[in-house]
C-alpha cells in the first residue's frame, strides 16, 4: 500500500493555504508534517481524509481495498474528541466503532489498552482533557483502518500516554500501517519522513 | 437534636431515613380515615355526587401552591445563603408540587365538565394555575439542561422567585377578576362558608395530601443528596484514575 | 445498517440524557397553545373555530426551533467530521437523524395533542383529525427543516435564521395539513383530498430533504 501526492495545493477561501506539496508514504512509514501555525498542516490532513477539495495536484492510494474510498480506509484524529458529554465512555466509543464499521467487541479491549476500562460507565463528561484524548485514540484501535491521520496527536497527553501512543503507532506501523502526523513534537517513531510546509521545497 | 442540624446534609439523611417509615404509615392512616370521610360526607344539593372531586381538587391546588412556596423559601436559600440543601430542597419540590398543580388541573377539568359544560375555560383563576403547571415544567426542564447541579440551582433559583409573583395571582384571582370559578371559601377573612358536614372531611383529606407532600418531598431529598454523593465520587474516581 | 442503527439509538440516547431537547418541544408548544387564546380573548367558539390552526402553528414552530442543533451540535464537537469518513451513505445518515429528531421531537408534539386541545375546545372529531393530520404532517416538517439545520451549521448564529430559511418551505405543508383538520371538521370539502396531498408532501420531503441536507453539509465542510 502506497499513499502519494504529487504538487498537492488547497485553496480555502479565496487564499492559498499551500501549492506544490509532493510525498509518498509506504505501508509501514510514517511522515511528520512540521510547520509553522497556519501553514497548512491541518488543512493537509484533512484534504487527505476528504473533508476539504482538492485544490490542485493529485492524490493516489496505490494498493488499497479498491471497493473503498481513501477517506473510508482513514483514521482521522483531530483537535476535537467527538465525544457526547452525556453518553458514557463506553457507548461512546461503542457507538463510533459501530459507526465506522469495526467490531463493538473489540472496543472493550481497547478501553483498556488506553486505560479507561475502569471508567467505562462513567459520562465522557467526567473526564479530563488527557482522558479525552485517550478515549478517541481508542477509536483508532476499536476500527481496524491502515492509514491513521493524526492532528497535533499528543498535545493533551502527559508524558506516560505519550510513550504509550508512541507504543500504539510503532505497532500499527509494524502492523503494514500508514501514518501522517502532524506535530510540533517529537512522536517516538524511528525513521519518519518528514514534510516541511510554509518553507521552499 | 436542634433544627439546624438538619441542614448539614448527612445529619438529614439519618433523620429522613428515620422518620419517612414513621411518616408514611401515619399517611397511610390517614388517607384511610379521610377516604372513609369523603365517601360518607353529603352530597351538595345543586352538583350531586360530582362534588367529591372536590376532595381531590382542592389539596391538589393547595400542595400545588405549598410547593412553589417552598421552592420559593428554598430560592432564596440557594441565592442567600449558597446553602446544598436549599438546592436539593429545591429540586426534589418542582416534580412533586408540579404532580399535584397536574392534578389539580386534571380533576378541575373533570368538575368544569357536568358543571359548566366545557372542561376549559380561559378565566383568571384557571389559566394562572395553568402558568404554574408551566412554570413547574420550565424549572424542571432547567434542572434537566444544566449538569452541573450548584449552577443549575442558581438559574433555578433566579426563575424560581420571579415565578412566585403567579402565587398571589391565583389567590387572588378570583376576587380581582369575574371568574366562572367560585370564590374562596376555605381560606377568608371570618367564618367559612361551607358547611362543616363537607369542610371537616376536606382538611381531613388536606392533611392526608399534605402529609403525602411531605413523604414524598423527604424520599425526593434522600434520593436527591445520595444521588450527589454518587456523582461525587464518581468525578473524585475519574480524576484520580490513570 | 448497523452503522446506521448505531446512529439512531446514540441521537435517541443523546436526546433523553441531561441537556438533551426531547420534550423542551413539547412545552414550548404547550407554552404557545396558551399564549394565544390570551391574545385573542376567551371566546371558546372562536377558540373551537381556529384551534386545529392555532395547534398546526404551534407545532410547527416547536418543530423547527429544535431543529438548530441537530447538526451544529455535532460539528462543535468535531462529530461531524468522522460522521463525513463512515461508510455509510450520508443521505442515509442524515435521513436516520432526521428520525431520531423526530421520534423525540415530532411524535411527542402528536402525543401531547389530545390533552392540550381541550384547552381550545376541541371535540373528538376535531381532535382526531388533528392528530391524523400532525402525525402524516410533522414527519414532513422535519425533513424539510433538515435542510436549514445543514444550511445553518457553519453559522454561529443558527436558530433565528434557520426559521427564516426553512418557514417559506413549510407553507405547504401548513395549508394542507389546517385544511385537511378544517375539512374533517366543517366540510365542505372531503377530509381525504387535502389529506392526501400532506401525504405526498411529506412523502416527498422524505425524499428531498436528506439529499439536499447531505449536499449543503458537504459544501460547508469545505
Amino acid at each position: 500500500m502506497r499513499l502519494c501526492a504529487s504538487d498537492l495545493g488547497c485553496r480555502r477561501g479565496g487564499r492559498t493555504v499551500f501549492e506544490g506539496i509532493s510525498f509518498a508514504v509506504e505501508a509501514g512509514e510514517a511522515l511528520t508534517i512540521r510547520g509553522r501555525n497556519g501553514a497548512g498542516k491541518s488543512s493537509l490532513l484533512r484534504l487527505i481524509v476528504g473533508l476539504v477539495r482538492v485544490g490542485g495536484g493529485r492524490l493516489a492510494l496505490e494498493g488499497g481495498d479498491p471497493e473503498l474510498s481513501l477517506s473510508e480506509q482513514a483514521h482521522y484524529l483531530g483537535h476535537q474528541d467527538a465525544l457526547k458529554p452525556s453518553l458514557s465512555v463506553g457507548e461512546n466509543l461503542r457507538f463510533w466503532s459501530e459507526y465506522l464499521g469495526g467490531l463493538s467487541s473489540n472496543a472493550g479491549e481497547a478501553l483498556t489498552t488506553v486505560g479507561l476500562a475502569a471508567l467505562a460507565d462513567f459520562p465522557a463528561a467526567y473526564l479530563s482533557a488527557g482522558q479525552r484524548r485517550r478515549l478517541s485514540i481508542a477509536r483508532l484501535l476499536a476500527v481496524k483502518r491502515p492509514i491513521w491521520l493524526l492532528d497535533e496527536p499528543t498535545s493533551t497527553l502527559d508524558t506516560t500516554a505519550q510513550e504509550q501512543l508512541g507504543g500504539l503507532m510503532r505497532a500499527h506501523l509494524a502492523g503494514g500501517g500508514l501514518i501522517l502526523a502532524a506535530t510540533h513534537s517529537a512522536l517516538g517513531i524511528d525513521g519518519a519522513k518528514e514534510l516541511r510546509l510554509g518553507e521552499p521545497q | 437534636m436542634a433544627v439546624i442540624d438538619l441542614a448539614n446534609p448527612s445529619r438529614f439523611l439519618g433523620f429522613a431515613n428515620r422518620i419517612i417509615p414513621w411518616l408514611g404509615a401515619l399517611t397511610l392512616v390517614v388517607f384511610a380515615f379521610a377516604i372513609s370521610r369523603a365517601m360518607n360526607a353529603p352530597d351538595d344539593y345543586q352538583q350531586g355526587a360530582t362534588v367529591k372531586i372536590m376532595y381531590l381538587h382542592v389539596p391538589g391546588a393547595w400542595l400545588g401552591m405549598l410547593g412553589w412556596g417552598l421552592m420559593t423559601m428554598a430560592a432564596l436559600g440557594t441565592l442567600v445563603w449558597r446553602h446544598p440543601l436549599a438546592d436539593v430542597a429545591a429540586k426534589a419540590a418542582a416534580p412533586i408540587g408540579a404532580a399535584f398543580t397536574f392534578i389539580c388541573l386534571v380533576t378541575g377539568s373533570l368538575w368544569g365538565r357536568p358543571m359548566w359544560g366545557t372542561y376549559w375555560v380561559w378565566d383568571a383563576r384557571l389559566t394562572s394555575v395553568l402558568v404554574l403547571f408551566l412554570l413547574y415544567l420550565g424549572v424542571i426542564a432547567l434542572w434537566r439542561t444544566v449538569e452541573d447541579p450548584s449552577r443549575a440551582a442558581r438559574a433555578a433559583a433566579i426563575l424560581t422567585l420571579v415565578g412566585a409573583l403567579d402565587l398571589p395571582i391565583i389567590k387572588f384571582s378570583v376576587d380581582w377578576w369575574n371568574t366562572l370559578h367560585q370564590p374562596a371559601s376555605v381560606l377568608r377573612l371570618g367564618a367559612p362558608t361551607i358547611d362543616p358536614s363537607i369542610l371537616i372531611p376536606l382538611l381531613i383529606s388536606a392533611l392526608a395530601f399534605t402529609l403525602l407532600f411531605a413523604v414524598l418531598l423527604l424520599a425526593a431529598m434522600r434520593n436527591e443528596i445520595l444521588r450527589r454523593r454518587v456523582r461525587t465520587l464518581r468525578l473524585l474516581q475519574a480524576s484520580t484514575a490513570s | 445498517m448497523s452503522a446506521l442503527a448505531a446512529m439512531l439509538a446514540r441521537d435517541l440516547r443523546v436526546a433523553v440524557r441531561v441537556g438533551g431537547g426531547a420534550l423542551i418541544g413539547v412545552l414550548f408548544f404547550l407554552v404557545v397553545v396558551t399564549l394565544t387564546p390570551l391574545a385573542l380573548g376567551p371566546d371558546l367558539a372562536l377558540l373551537q373555530r381556529i384551534g386545529p390552526a392555532i395547534l398546526w402553528l404551534a407545532a410547527l414552530l416547536a418543530n423547527l426551533l429544535a431543529l438548530d442543533r441537530l447538526f451544529a451540535a455535532d460539528h462543535e464537537d468535531g462529530s461531524l467530521d468522522l460522521i463525513m469518513t463512515g461508510r455509510a451513505p450520508l443521505e442515509l445518515v442524515v435521513a436516520v437523524k432526521g428520525l431520531a429528531q423526530w421520534l423525540t421531537t415530532g411524535l411527542p408534539l402528536v402525543i401531547a395533542t389530545p390533552p392540550i386541545g381541550l384547552f381550545l375546545n376541541l371535540d373528538a372529531k376535531a381532535e382526531g383529525a388533528l392528530v391524523l393530520t400532525l402525525l402524516v404532517g410533522t414527519p414532513g416538517l422535519t425533513f424539510i427543516g433538515l435542510i436549514g439545520a445543514a444550511l445553518a451549521v457553519t453559522l454561529r448564529r443558527g436558530g433565528l435564521l434557520l426559521a427564516v430559511l426553512v418557514l417559506p418551505l413549510t407553507v405547504p405543508v401548513l395549508i394542507f395539513g389546517v385544511a385537511a383538520a378544517n375539512a374533517a371538521v366543517m366540510g365542505p370539502v372531503p377530509f381525504g383530498t387535502p389529506f392526501t396531498i400532506l401525504c405526498a408532501f411529506t412523502l416527498a420531503s422524505i425524499v428531498v430533504g436528506p439529499f439536499a441536507a447531505a449536499a449543503a453539509l458537504r459544501q460547508e465542510m469545505e
